[in-house]
């Protein structure tokens, strides 16, 4: 922002607006934002253009690179998907029945924020392999959990739980108690009233925890590389292989692929903030 | 026809309901009025199946409906704050009654459609069928609100405080307009209401409620011209209430011979100002001074002082104003047409 260009923005909006401020504070947010979002960003995509076309094409045809981006975004999609599903279910039940407890079940669901990714790594392999409590009862059943992608997906699920719970819970609890009543009064039965009714009301809020677990899954490294066994080409996810080339000195590769996922992330969730714009513009605001 | 018997509801600790007992006819209105904490809305929502009675019996045209469920009492219910649903259009909305039947109950979509334009065509809302709620003005989501209630061909019409959340003039207008639109439709109906003026003008019949009992349940012009209890004559309209005495079946305030009473003992005198008439002077009538003349439009209130101190309010026209030419300080004979006494308890 230029010099000359700020008093005009304050004119214009001292005549507009009576919250004052406004010239500060967005001042400070570009700042803020730059310092912290931009400036790494920027440094990523200038080390970036510095690849050259062939470079790029030949990072981008790599069997490995390709296998570990489709596993971090497909796997992210998946555990997005279940704790979208699960995640409601735990608001719904936080937010609609009391029971003896359930503080305390409240608060597990904030223990995924808190845990240092490497220990619930840790445990979750421990409980998921061929020996563990978990991974022994599976494995007769022919299910290998931990050193598959499944692995990596149960890893993503449990740190992007709370994501969903906490975006839902709020605007579950401000669904007006009338609306399921109406519904009723009109003759729909309660899946009606549920798939109709209550599911279209949450659905913004449900769909922003959607999102946000779908970024934290993509981002995680932490508890994903302990569970997921990191075979190249089946269980390694993306931001391993970034680590990866970086120990061997690649650091034209591991910009290029970050500067890929940089930019799939950026669609995605741009995607998402347009379907909500495009909701909220059909509901007339 | 709805009979409710004996119906009693607790919340904790707190009557909500108190046995009571009321029949409406086929194709009536009726106004449920009362102060908050009386028990309307509880009885309204009893009505619909949202809550069910601790004790007594329900009974829809005949059939005992105490234990059925709203989604099987086929009742439309309007909520006070309408429960639109946000995220549909004023024709889904409208449509959703039909749209969540099931199998061979449901109407083709042709049908629904049809019935949707007729809805919107009787509740004067046909350009806005696209609309979402949020782009609605108060009174056009009230209307909204009873048009999804009506797509059900619901056999009884539940409306809580239909007209609370309103401002002043809408209110009146959407009064006048669902008075037509049941006389029109032959529905019968039940609205909530502490408005005394809603439930005069509006409804065949009016319960006046109170502490979750029924003090009296008459047409409107019984309601006002003849409440049965001391707490009718106060919560309808504007009332004089005089302490008297009654002695030997008659009763008296400061000595003023005001009317019968049938129990001797003290009581409360209750006269409407319209019922205050004054006079010019005259030794054979009770004197009183004029303390204050406010004119309200039409109308002219008088607040008069008898002697003793008692002040009582008069309501006359212009007219007579002007005739008896009344100005602060006057002296004046004052004639209480007619009195309602009551002794005892409550009164």
């Amino acid at each position: 922002m230029t010099a000359a260009s700020l008093p005009l923005l304050r004119r214009t909006r001292v005549a507009s607006s009576v919250i004052p401020g406004f010239g500060p504070t967005l001042g400070f947010t570009l700042l803020y934002l730059s310092l912290i979002v931009l400036l790494p960003l920027a440094a990523l995509l200038i080390k970036a253009a510095g690849t050259t076309f062939a470079q790029w094409g030949a990072i981008l045809t790599d069997p490995r690179v390709l296998s570990a981006l489709s596993l971090s975004f497909g796997g992210a999609v998946v555990a997005a998907l279940i704790n979208a599903v699960f995640g409601l279910l735990v608001a719904w039940v936080l937010v609609r029945y009391s029971f003896p407890g359930r503080k305390l079940v409240d608060a597990f669901v904030d223990l995924p924020f808190a845990l240092p990714t490497a220990v619930a790594g840790i445990a979750l392999t421990a409980l998921y392999s061929p020996r563990g409590w978990i991974g022994s009862l599976l494995e007769p059943l022919g299910i290998k959990v931990a050193f598959t992608p499944a692995g990596v997906v149960v890893a993503m699920v449990f740190i992007g739980l709370p994501f969903v719970v906490r975006t839902v819970e709020p605007v579950l609890h401000d669904v007006d108690l009338e609306l399921e009543e109406a519904a009723a009064s009109l003759g729909a039965d309660r899946l009606q009233t549920f798939l109709r009714v209550i599911l279209p009301a949450i659905g913004p809020s449900l769909l922003t925890g959607f999102s946000l677990a779908l970024a934290r899954a993509v981002g995680e490294y932490g508890s994903v590389i302990f569970i997921a066994g990191n075979l190249p080409g089946i269980s390694e996810i993306a931001p391993l292989l970034i680590v990866t080339k970086l120990e061997q000195y690649d650091y034209v590769g591991a910009t290029a692929i970050a500067a890929v996922m940089l930019a799939i992330s950026f669609v995605l969730l741009l995607a998402v903030n347009l379907l909500q714009k495009w909701r909220r513009a059909r509901m007339g605001g | 026809m709805i009979e409710v018997e004996d119906v009693s509801k607790h919340f904790g600790n707190f009557t909500a309901l108190d046995r009571v007992s009321m029949r409406v006819s086929q194709g009536k209105l009726v106004a449920l009025l009362g102060p908050s904490g009386s028990g309307k809305t509880t009885l309204l929502r009893i009505l619909a199946g949202l809550e069910q009675p601790d004790e007594g019996r329900i009974r829809l045209g005949g059939v005992d409906a105490t234990g059925l469920g709203t989604r099987d009492r086929r009742v439309g219910f309007v909520f006070q704050h309408y429960a639109l649903f946000r995220h549909m259009s004023v024709a889904e909305n409208i449509a959703f009654g039909l749209k969540v039947r099931k199998g061979s109950e449901r109407p083709s979509k042709e049908v629904i459609s049809e019935r949707v334009h007729t809805l919107l065509e009787l509740v004067q809302l046909e350009g806005l069928a696209g609309r979402f709620p949020s782009q609605l003005s108060g009174g056009q989501r009230q209307r909204v609100a009873l048009a999804r209630a009506l797509a059900v061909e619901p056999r009884l019409l539940l409306l809580d405080e239909p007209f609370g959340a309103l401002d002043a003039q809408v209110r009146k207008d959407l009064r006048r307009w669902l008075r037509h639109l049941h006389d029109e439709m032959g529905l019968t109906g039940v609205f909530v209401t502490h408005d005394q003026e809603e439930a005069l003008e509006v409804a065949d019949e009016v319960v006046v409620m109170n502490k979750g009992r029924i003090e009296q349940i008459g047409t409107p012009s019984e309601i006002y011209d003849s409440p049965a209890t001391p707490f009718v004559y106060r919560f309808l309209g504007n009332v004089n209430a005089l302490p008297c005495n009654v002695q030997g079946g008659q009763a008296q305030v400061n000595g003023l011979h005001i009317g019968e009473g049938r129990v001797d003992g003290g009581g409360t005198a209750f006269v409407r100002p319209h019922d205050v008439e004054i006079l010019e002077l005259s030794p054979d009538l009770p004197q009183a001074k004029i303390r204050q003349v406010i004119v309200l439009g039409p109308v002219v209130r008088a607040e008069l002082e008898l002697p003793g101190g008692l002040v009582v309010e008069a309501e006359l026209s212009r007219d007579q104003k002007d005739k008896l030419n009344l100005r602060r300080g006057q002296e004046v004979s004052v004639f209480l047409r007619k009195a309602k006494v009551f002794v005892g308890e409550g009164a």
